[in-house]
């Protein structure tokens, strides 16, 4: 009798959750794959299509991928340039040193982005702080507000932490010994970075990047505040579709676009590093 | 070869100069907010004045408005969703446990602009008018996962044996859950609720497409403020969510919490 009992309210715990991821997670995304492969008919309905899909390979929104790809591409290079010296010398600090820096790091991600966005508005802004500066200094005012270097700066500036991170996961995890080994066995100090850390340190790197890239591929804020709305991104493209124009259907294919992009990203990871490091680089 | 010594150097100014690109920005941004003047650059003497203009700004009172209602609602609900949930997804048969943590990974791992869109359609769908409710649908359906990937590491904790041994000698479950597992997890359900707390308080992305009718949080204001350009309000109102933020942090990070936020 008793088993029974517990059993039943095992099957009655599992439903409502059941239910509800199946109605707000499930089926909306249903729902965008349905749009993203419909029309509408003069005569009310929907039917099959897939000009969804092909109208996104025209020049004009091939140009906005290919922009979003580029900028995300090189925010990301930027971000491992600058964060892999960064992670390296905070792997060597001693360990109150390291906690204090670690914390340091972590805590602008919980600033929300967008006011970590707009603070770039603040300085980059025709009366901003860098102009002032300048002025002061005796240079010439510049106009970065309002252009793709500014939505790389945001970009860079939003996502740095995601890169340094799990960077410093990964070379932590170096043993000591491997390093002296080398040393030993005669290897200088180049031959060590690029023999034995760098090898090493290759889940970090591609986990910071996915951590990175993906971001800043769907971001539509930084574009929009710091690009001054010129140069569209693929978030853009959704925002506007959904937003603005009201084409669903095609914002909903271009949707599933970003998905694919990101879950092609996320899946080179989980490959190479079994989805590990992921786990650890993320929140905290 | 630089000698060590220099490469010490080296090491520090990098990192100092790391920490000042991270900090600057926010720095000046906060500064700013006590400025007297209009401008966000020159300084014109210490003053709360934009703070007290944010007080008679109707529009800003009453996203803060929202935003504690909405932070406080779903933070509730999807705490208490997602401690059931929880136990039944503990409970389940592996496959189906597989499948149901895969679907709960799906908003924290989905692009938020993907997840905004989409229950922006479902609710179309539904015939909802986007507002008020379909803005807290939105914020408990994100919330839960994180609420559930709290809680699941608490409950594998437990051993079976207690459990078994607690109903053997005669507890129904509805004891067992009151008595064994809720004092278990506790403190993993209120780590949730924080976190609930804290992204519902954060989120711009999916309310700014999940909301309608003049039903706005403090984010969507800001951003639509920071479209028409700079303005030192914004900078107070930016002051205030980072003193909130920071201080929820300070209280999470005290209670030790361990997220396992991407297991399957």
């Amino acid at each position: 009798m008793r088993t029974r009992a517990s059993r039943q309210t095992r099957n009655l715990l599992q439903y409502p959750y059941i239910l509800w991821s199946t109605l707000f997670i499930v089926i909306p995304l249903a729902l965008i794959i349905w749009y993203s492969f419909t029309q509408p008919v003069q005569t009310g309905g929907f039917q099959f299509s897939t000009s969804n899909y092909r109208r996104f390979f025209e020049p004009v929104y091939l140009r906005v991928m290919g922009r979003s790809l580029i900028l995300a591409i090189e925010a990301t290079l930027i971000c491992l340039i600058v964060g892999y010296p960064a992670a390296m010398i905070i792997v060597r600090l001693g360990l109150r040193w390291r906690n204090t820096l670690l914390l340091l790091l972590v805590l602008p991600m919980w600033i929300n982005f967008l006011l970590r966005t707009y603070s770039w508005m603040v300085l980059l802004g025709r009366q901003g702080v860098l102009n002032q500066f300048l002025e002061w200094i005796g240079l010439p005012p510049q106009s970065i507000l309002y252009s793709r270097a500014a939505v790389l700066i945001g970009m860079v500036y939003n996502f740095l932490p995601f890169m340094i991170l799990p960077l410093y996961t990964s070379l932590s995890r170096i043993g000591k010994e491997q390093i002296e080994a080398a040393e030993d066995l005669g290897a200088n100090r180049f031959d060590v970075f690029r023999r034995i850390i760098l090898p090493l340190s290759l889940p970090g790197i591609l986990t910071g990047t996915t951590m990175v890239f993906m971001p800043a591929v769907s971001t539509f804020v930084i574009s929009a505040l710091l690009g001054g709305g010129q140069d569209m991104l693929i978030g853009n493209l959704i925002e506007q579709q959904f937003l603005s124009t009201g084409d669903w259907h095609f914002g909903s294919a271009v949707s599933i676009l970003m998905m694919v992009i990101i879950l092609i990203s996320m899946a080179i990871v989980s490959v190479t590093d079994k989805g590990r490091s992921l786990e650890e680089g993320n929140l905290w | 070869m630089v000698n060590p010594q220099h490469r010490t150097f080296l090491s520090q100014a990098y990192i100092l100069l790391v920490l000042l690109f991270l900090y600057a920005p926010i720095a000046v941004l906060i500064i700013f907010s006590f400025n007297n003047l209009r401008s966000t650059s020159v300084w014109g003497g210490f003053s709360f004045r934009w703070y007290k203009e944010l007080l008679q700004d109707r529009q800003i009172l009453s996203a803060l408005y929202y935003t504690l209602t909405i932070a406080i609602l779903s933070s509730i609900i999807s705490a208490i969703a997602g401690t059931v949930a929880a136990i039944g997804i503990h409970r389940m048969h592996p496959l189906a446990r597989r499948i149901i943590l895969a679907i709960n990974n799906v908003p924290v791992l989905n692009p938020d602009i993907v997840t905004g869109v989409s229950l922006m359609t479902l609710f179309t769908a539904l015939r909802l008018r986007l507002g008020f409710t379909t803005l807290l649908l939105s914020h408990i359906t994100f919330n839960i996962p994180y609420v559930v990937l709290c809680i699941l590491p608490r409950l594998r904790q437990i051993p079976k044996e207690v459990t078994e041994a607690a109903m053997d000698l005669g507890a129904t479950p509805t004891y067992v859950f009151f008595h064994v597992i809720l004092p278990e997890i506790r403190s993993a359900i209120f780590t949730g609720f924080l976190i609930a707390f804290t992204l519902s308080v954060d989120d711009f992305v999916i309310s700014f497409f999940t909301t309608g009718s003049g039903v706005n949080n403090l984010p969507i204001v800001v951003y639509s403020m920071a479209r028409r350009g700079i303005n030192p309000k914004i900078n107070a109102v930016s002051t205030l969510l980072f003193i909130t933020v920071f201080c929820l942090l300070m209280i999470i990070n005290k209670r030790d919490a361990n997220i396992q936020k991407l297991e399957v």
